[in-house]
């Protein structure tokens, strides 16, 4: 295919890409290093109320917005350096929480927060999915196969429903005195508030993410499943290997690449965890880096977006995604280096 | 085929495999059945610590809205009836009427024909009939299992979620249409062409896909509240502010899901043979006539997946709706969220319980009729690496 022919087909994707993914990319870069305030000055206002005798007069000064001509506070740019980055990270107050030797202060700064528990779900879920998603692929192998079909149509909802529904509903079963919480009080006999503290919320969001995510994991297996060597499997019946020695040496080594690109895209997505925070609306104790951003980006109270903030917090969120990038870049370099031999 | 002996497993393992199937289809499924019988109860049953309330209802049945066994009956005749026409006479149907090479087109008109009809008979015919019915039966008439719509007519209605089902069917289609007529036109130029260039774009589009799309939004919100001052000069006194506007977000939604977009297509116009192409080239057509005539035609397939996709991407975005739109505009995912920020009542919980399961149905829909589609579509991307 000539160039001309390749561009013009190209030529629209990588135009919105650039102008919608690359280009506000750059910008973020740019935004994370500057402010933006409104220009104030400050006045002497005298300000005069009736009294007996005399007037009693109060001179204060106020800091007022400069308006332009149509009314509109004007605004000023600045480059600040690393003050946003500062002001997320806060490593004074790290040196001190340090110093003191307190972890509970460093959990008291958002960003630190919300680091920890972006990091612990994201290691904490993928060996879970990985482990229930292999052992549902082997299970549905072994169904009958009448039944198999009504089996993945089951297993597709959690993953197809929408994420903020899907952590809601969950949400919906333990609330208050929801169903399943009446049922573990009934249980175990004593009082439980799930939404109370962090760690009840965190197994929750743990719970809800391997439901979500499981049913993926598992069709691809399945579909790996399909594809293993039925001469390797007998021959290693031959060799007298068992039922878990042929799983161990046979299956899962077949299924490694697919257990690779699993990995890797679960690492990326729950890395980006987002929605389990709103859907549970765990805010108050339970934090993730997307939604810190977010966060930044929602107006406050007096309808100002922090920008430069939501700018430096989403660089930093970006230096987790390419280490975690690297080990996928290479694999796809290998190959690709692979296939033109 | 029967299975030698050596090979047949224990009981114990069969017994342990099926009940692991069990238990996990119970996992899938309980929630998401749950909110959907929850949304249909007073909110005295529906926020009830005791399963059978919740099921049964007794406060429902109390206010005397229930499902008598007549109604029960009837209803399942009536489910039963609609499902044989739609396993049986929808497919000749479509094959007969849809025009050539448009099979999806004429599915999607069926199903859509379909659901109307459905909703006609199911909602519209079968309750007044058994009102009658059940005045005149006695005791099969009494209500059984209490159950209400008054939240759903609450939500639809009264708090006009229809408005924002119409902005989602609005973002749904431009994200489906622009992506996939995008989309399809690159795949296949990355396919076709082995080129270092082509390589580097797939890269880079890799690193687009694991972007967070706060890191976007970061970007886009500040020119996007600012654009009317920003394109003045451009395009003088009509500049718009992109702020709030469906089409800005289709755009936007767009270019986040190209990156995914290009890479499953590419792998679909990978698995239809280079030769096609030549033949067509031969044949005296050019790369576009060729890509037009001979391998779209081949394609449908693989865009109706990657459609799919799209469609998911676009109908469950939170947070690229929820900061770009404005209250007027916002879709129906973000829309829940506003119930929460008035959440003072049981009654608006289970309003938002309601307008969950609203917003579930479709999916479901989607499931049932695309299954198989669905499974291919995670496949395709996972097989090829």
């Amino acid at each position: 295919m000539k160039f001309r022919t390749f561009a013009m087909f190209v030529g629209p994707s990588i135009f919105l890409m650039i102008l919608f993914i690359a280009a506000p990319l750059a910008t973020v870069f740019l935004q994370s290093f500057q402010i933006t305030q409104p220009v104030v000055e400050t006045q002497q206002v005298e300000t005069c109320t009736p009294g007996f005798l005399e007037q009693t007069c109060v001179t204060e000064t106020k800091t007022v917005p400069v308006l332009d001509e149509f009314g509109n506070p004007v605004t000023t740019t600045e480059w600040v350096g690393f003050l946003s980055y500062q002001r997320v990270l806060q490593l004074d107050r790290v040196g001190a929480a340090l110093a003191a030797g307190s972890w509970q202060q460093i959990m008291a700064i958002d960003f630190w927060k919300a680091l920890r528990f972006t990091l612990t779900f994201t290691l904490l879920t993928l060996p879970l999915i990985l482990v229930v998603g292999l052992g549902l692929a082997v299970a549905v192998n072994n169904a009958a196969k009448a039944i198999r079909g009504q089996i993945i149509f089951v297993s597709l909802l959690p993953f197809i429903i929408t994420p903020v529904i899907g952590s809601l509903s969950i949400y919906w079963l333990f609330v208050g005195d929801g169903i399943l919480t009446a049922g573990l009080e009934w249980w175990l006999e004593r009082d439980i508030a799930m939404f109370a503290q962090a760690w009840t919320i965190e197994v929750l969001m743990l719970f809800y993410r391997v439901w979500h995510v499981a049913p993926f994991a598992f069709v691809i297996f399945y579909a790996g499943l399909q594809t293993v060597n039925q001469d390797t499997l007998e021959s290693a019946i031959i060799d007298g290997a068992s039922r878990w020695d042929r799983l161990r040496y046979v299956v899962i080594p077949h299924l490694m690449p697919l257990i690779i690109f699993v990995s890797l895209i679960h690492l990326m997505d729950a890395y980006r965890v987002f929605e389990e925070v709103v859907g549970f609306r765990s805010q108050a104790h339970v934090i993730s880096l997307q939604w810190l951003t977010y966060d930044f980006l929602e107006p406050d109270d007096a309808g100002n977006r922090a920008i430069s903030r939501a700018s430096a917090s989403a660089m930093l969120t970006m230096i987790g995604i390419v280490i975690l990038l690297i080990p996928l870049l290479r694999r796809t370099w290998r190959d690709h280096k692979g296939s033109s031999h | 085929m029967s299975t030698p002996k050596a090979l047949r497993q224990p009981f114990s393992l069969r017994l342990g495999s099926a009940a692991f199937l069990i238990f996990w289809c119970l996992i899938a499924a309980f929630p998401i059945f749950w909110i959907g019988v929850m949304s249909f109860k007073v909110p005295v049953d529906a926020f009830a610590p005791n399963p059978f309330d919740v099921v049964f209802g007794p406060e429902t049945r109390a206010r005397g809205k229930g499902l008598s066994i007549l109604d029960i009956v009837l209803g399942l005749v009536v489910l039963w009836f609609a499902a044989r026409v739609a396993m049986r006479n929808l497919s000749p149907l479509v094959a007969k009427y849809s025009p050539f090479g448009v099979v999806a087109l004429g599915w999607i008109a069926a199903s859509l024909a379909f659901g109307v009809g459905f909703v006609i008979v199911f909602f519209g015919i079968l309750p007044p009939i058994l009102g009658v019915l059940n005045g005149i039966a006695g005791p099969l008439g009494a209500p059984i299992i209490g159950l209400t719509t008054e939240h759903y007519q609450a939500v639809w209605f009264e708090n006009e979620f229809w408005r924002n089902f119409v902005n989602s069917l609005i973002v749904t289609t431009g994200v489906v249409t622009v992506s996939l007529t995008v989309g399809t036109l690159a795949g296949y130029g990355l396919a076709r062409s082995g080129s270092n260039i082509a390589f580097w774009i797939l890269i880079i589009a890799l690193i687009f896909r694991a972007l967070p799309h706060s890191v976007l939004v970061a970007g886009y919100l500040p020119v996007f509240v600012n654009s009317a001052e920003i394109l003045r000069p451009i395009l003088g006194e009509a500049a718009p502010t992109l702020y709030g506007q469906p089409l800005a977000v289709i755009a936007v939604l767009v270019s986040i899901n190209q990156p995914f977009t290009i890479w499953m297509l590419r792998s679909f116009f990978q698995s239809i043979p280079v030769d096609l192409d030549e033949s067509a080239r031969v044949d005296g057509c050019t790369h576009f006539q060729a890509f037009r005539w001979v391998i779209m035609p081949v394609m449908w397939p693989g865009v109706i997946t990657t459609g799919l996709f799209s469609f998911l991407l676009a109908y469950n975005d939170f947070l690229v709706t929820s900061l770009l739109l404005d209250a007027q505009n916002q879709t129906m995912v973000p829309g829940i969220v506003g119930y929460f920020n008035r959440e003072t009542t049981t009654t608006d919980q289970v309003e938002a319980v309601a307008a969950a399961v609203s917003i579930t149905a479709p999916l479901f829909l989607l499931v049932m009729v695309f299954q198989r589609q669905i499974v291919s579509g995670l496949t395709a991307g996972a097989v090829k690496g």
